[in-house]
């Protein structure tokens, strides 16, 4: 397996790490990743993370909700068995719909809801029995590591990190992509 | 940075001295701990009572519905009455983690676990009674639209039976999705502290390998956004769903259009008072009292005030239109209700549903833990009442007065009953043990802004740069070790107490220009401008966030006195500033002095 180095820089504080993302980027060195343990609000756009499209999928999946009690209802209530329920119309869609209204609604919700959680977990790498990626078990507690491309060029890296007040900067060989 | 910032008149939503760490510990704590005598006593207690109710299901199951009170008349009663007590129950979570997060009210952060624990558990008691009430439970699949061997037997999308299955399984799953998903960051951090092997196989399987990219939080917080306005309408609609049951029937004193939202009002007003009751024990069990405060309490009695007017206004309505509406059948309904031989059930409803909470207009009462439990357990009570007199009052006695009768229950209805509250606290108990009890990721988020000991910090004009962080971790390890070996709250790896740079700067501040700095102030007040106190007046630079008294005395003494002198520092500037102070290098340029320097001058 090939290995690449990377830095990693551990702080103790969101407002330090902030700061410090801002510095890396300006000495136009790449990011690699950034582990917290709690959200750090504007720290995607710090990074230069692009926007997350989970809700987009969302409203999809919501679509293909409403999509699906439609036909389904369509099909058991109007054309595979229509009956005389306390003379409520049976033959037309339309003219029943007011009483799939509840129906429609929730198979919307549950669809949008479980639907984008899934590729949530998906996406993030995220199920029962996978292993954790952090490098660093105290990132879930109160650490912040900044992972960042050293590209041959260790010290340089080293000595922008140590001047940004991280409180550890270590050299880790890890596998290449 | 601004984003910390929070107006000084918001009282403080974490008490004490609290670093992030801090934070952690507590939130472990029982979960790392041993149980205590009380915990086991009532844990005992509650076993015992869901082993009645299980015995008494399955009398009911093998035996059948006959061994319970219902007769011809009654056909619905203490069963349907549990089933919407539970479910009314279980909004209140949702309620506080969507409705209060779309609102961004920040104190919902220390309560939504452990509501939307409670409305998890309460909904699978009220989904148990549906299920025994059908006489054949096996067969409860037949709700379910499946293609079957009778042909072409479908269920009934017209009827609202139906509409509440799925209302009902939505909203448990997705409560239950929303509920984990915000769970993973916090298994993760006991997953991280975890030192027997067993515990951390565990947390690593219900963590789903969180691991706290900044990408998974971006995804993090826009999923939690997103199914918090997928909630808000959800939980909306199950209630009135339930409620539907009774508003499409044609029977006096269910056939009423006020029902959704009254029943909605009334969910919300019962599954508060079960927070209430709920958390006030569990913060002195757990010793949360610094997460859920006096504050806490006092808000959700707010809420629950409210609402409980809401369905006060709900029951007079009803009475005013039962009399409007000149339908006789109903009119006898509602005067049956507050006068015949159910009377006594009807004045305890509106004794405990509308009069108590009207205490908590006094904050000397609203503020009391001891009043407020009491008033929690009032309205719980009176919650339960009202849907049995909706339920019973209006079925005991109908059209034909020769089938007028009344309703007891035998031991079996009560004992479930019973049993689904020993199954209700028996979950909670557990939960309270072995799952984050408060959502410690969110919390840490707000600490800077609502903490207590941050609040003093900012208005003292001190910068919170470096503030939450803790001693115990952030001690500089003597050796480059491996980070896994110094996991979670070890004291001898922790004990290197580092005098924080901040505290060697602030000793440095008070003597900053000695002769060798006298070149470099004058080419840094060259550039900011020199302060002329016969023309200009100085300001007060302690506005600026991260200058305090010591700092602002420093920078009097090397003359700059105004904002405006502030506003025009650069990279360069601040640089020169640090070296002729000596102060904290880079906090300046952190705290962002220039920027917030041009926001007070304007």
């Amino acid at each position: 397996m090939d290995t690449v180095k990377v830095v990693h820089a551990v702080y103790t504080d969101d407002e330090v790490l902030m700061a410090a993302v801002k510095k890396v980027r300006e000495e136009r060195h790449h990011i690699e990743e950034i582990y917290t343990p709690f959200p750090v609000h504007g720290l995607d756009k710090a990074m230069g993370l692009a926007p997350t499209r989970i809700a987009i999928t969302s409203f999809l999946y919501g679509c293909l909700g409403l999509a699906v009690a439609i036909t389904m209802m369509n099909y058991i209530m109007i054309d595979d068995w229509p009956q005389d329920i306390g003379g409520k119309p049976s033959f037309s869609y339309l003219e029943n719909m007011p009483a799939f209204v509840p129906i429609m609604f929730e198979l919307t919700v549950f669809m949008a809801a479980h639907l984008m959680v899934i590729t949530f977990y998906l996406r993030s790498k995220m199920w029962p029995f996978k292993k954790a990626e952090n490098p660093d078990p105290r990132t879930t507690d109160d650490h912040f590591l900044m992972e960042v491309a050293t590209r041959g060029n260790e010290q340089a890296v080293e000595d922008l990190l140590s001047s940004t007040g991280a409180i550890e900067v270590n050299i880790v060989e890890k596998e290449a992509h | 940075m601004a984003s910390h910032y929070e107006a000084p008149i918001r009282r403080p939503l974490v008490l004490g001295e609290k670093s992030y760490h801090d934070v952690s510990v507590d939130v472990a704590r029982p979960v790392e701990g041993q149980a205590n005598r009380a915990w086991w006593i009532v844990f005992s207690i509650s076993l015992i009572a869901f082993l009645w109710g299980v015995g008494c299901i399955i009398y009911t199951i093998s035996t059948g519905i006959g061994t319970w009170g219902l007769n011809k008349t009654v056909g619905w009663a203490w069963d349907i009455t549990n089933f919407v007590w539970w479910v009314g129950i279980g909004h209140a979570g949702t309620l506080i983690s969507a409705v209060l997060l779309l609102f961004r009210q920040k104190w919902r952060m220390a309560i939504n676990r452990s509501a939307e624990a409670m409305t998890i558990f309460s909904v699978i008691q009220a989904g148990l009674f549906p299920i025994i009430h059908m006489g054949r439970p096996w067969l409860a699949y037949w709700v379910v639209p499946i293609p079957n061997q009778f042909g072409s037997l479908w269920v009934n999308f017209n009827s609202p039976l139906l509409w509440d299955v799925f209302a009902i399984s939505t909203y448990l799953s997705v409560s239950l999705v929303f509920w984990w998903t915000g769970l993973l960051p916090d298994f993760a951090m006991i997953r991280d502290r975890a030192i027997r092997p067993f515990q951390k196989k565990i947390y690593s399987l219900l963590s789903f390998g969180w691991t706290g990219r900044a990408k998974d939080w971006q995804r993090f917080e826009e999923v939690s956004l997103v199914l918090a306005g997928l909630a808000t309408p959800l939980v909306l609609s199950v209630h009135t769903i339930v409620s539907f049951d009774f508003a499409t029937s044609v029977i006096p004193g269910w056939h009423t259009t006020i029902f959704p939202p009254y029943f909605v009002a009334g969910a919300i007003f019962s599954g508060f008072a079960m927070v209430q009751t709920l958390l006030i024990i569990m913060r002195k069990v757990c010793n949360l009292e610094d997460y859920i405060t006096v504050q806490h309490i006092e808000l959700m009695n707010i809420v629950i005030m409210i609402t409980g007017s809401i369905v006060g206004c709900a029951y007079i309505t009803e009475l005013f239109i039962a009399w409007y509406s000149g339908v006789e059948y109903e009119q006898y309904a509602f005067l049956n209700r507050a006068t015949g031989p159910y009377a006594w059930a009807y004045w305890a409803m509106m004794t405990c549903n509308v009069f108590s909470p009207q205490f908590m207009w006094f904050k000397r009462l609203r503020t009391s833990i001891m009043f407020s439990f009491f008033i929690s357990i009032v309205v719980n009570i009176g919650m339960w009442f009202e849907r049995f007199v909706i339920i019973v009052t209006s079925l005991h006695r109908d059209y034909l007065p020769s089938s007028w009768t009344m309703f007891s229950p035998t031991f079996v209805d009560i004992g479930i009953f019973i049993g689904t509250i020993g199954f209700f606290f028996l979950l909670f108990l557990l939960y309270a043990r072995t799952f984050p009890v408060i959502a410690q990721a969110e919390v840490k988020t707000i600490l800077k802004s609502s903490g207590e000991r941050y609040k003093r910090l900012r208005e003292a004009g001190e910068s919170l740069v470096e503030k939450a962080t803790d001693e115990r971790t952030a001690g500089k390890p003597p050796v480059k070790a491996d980070p896994w070996v110094n996991i979670g709250n070890d004291p001898s790896v922790v004990a290197t107490t580092v005098v924080t740079e901040e505290k060697v700067a602030e000793s440095a501040v008070i003597e900053p220009s000695t002769a060798e700095n006298t070149q470099q102030t004058e080419s840094l007040m060259e550039r900011l401008g020199h302060f002329d106190p016969k023309t200009q007046s100085p300001d007060d630079l302690k506005r600026i966030k991260g200058i305090g008294p010591k700092m602002e005395e420093s920078l009097n003494k090397i003359g700059i006195y105004t904002f405006n002198q502030v506003s025009r520092m650069t990279k360069s500037e601040y640089d020169l500033l640090d070296s002729i102070t000596g102060s904290f290098p880079g906090r300046a340029e952190r705290d962002d002095w220039a920027g917030q320097a041009k926001n007070l001058i304007d």
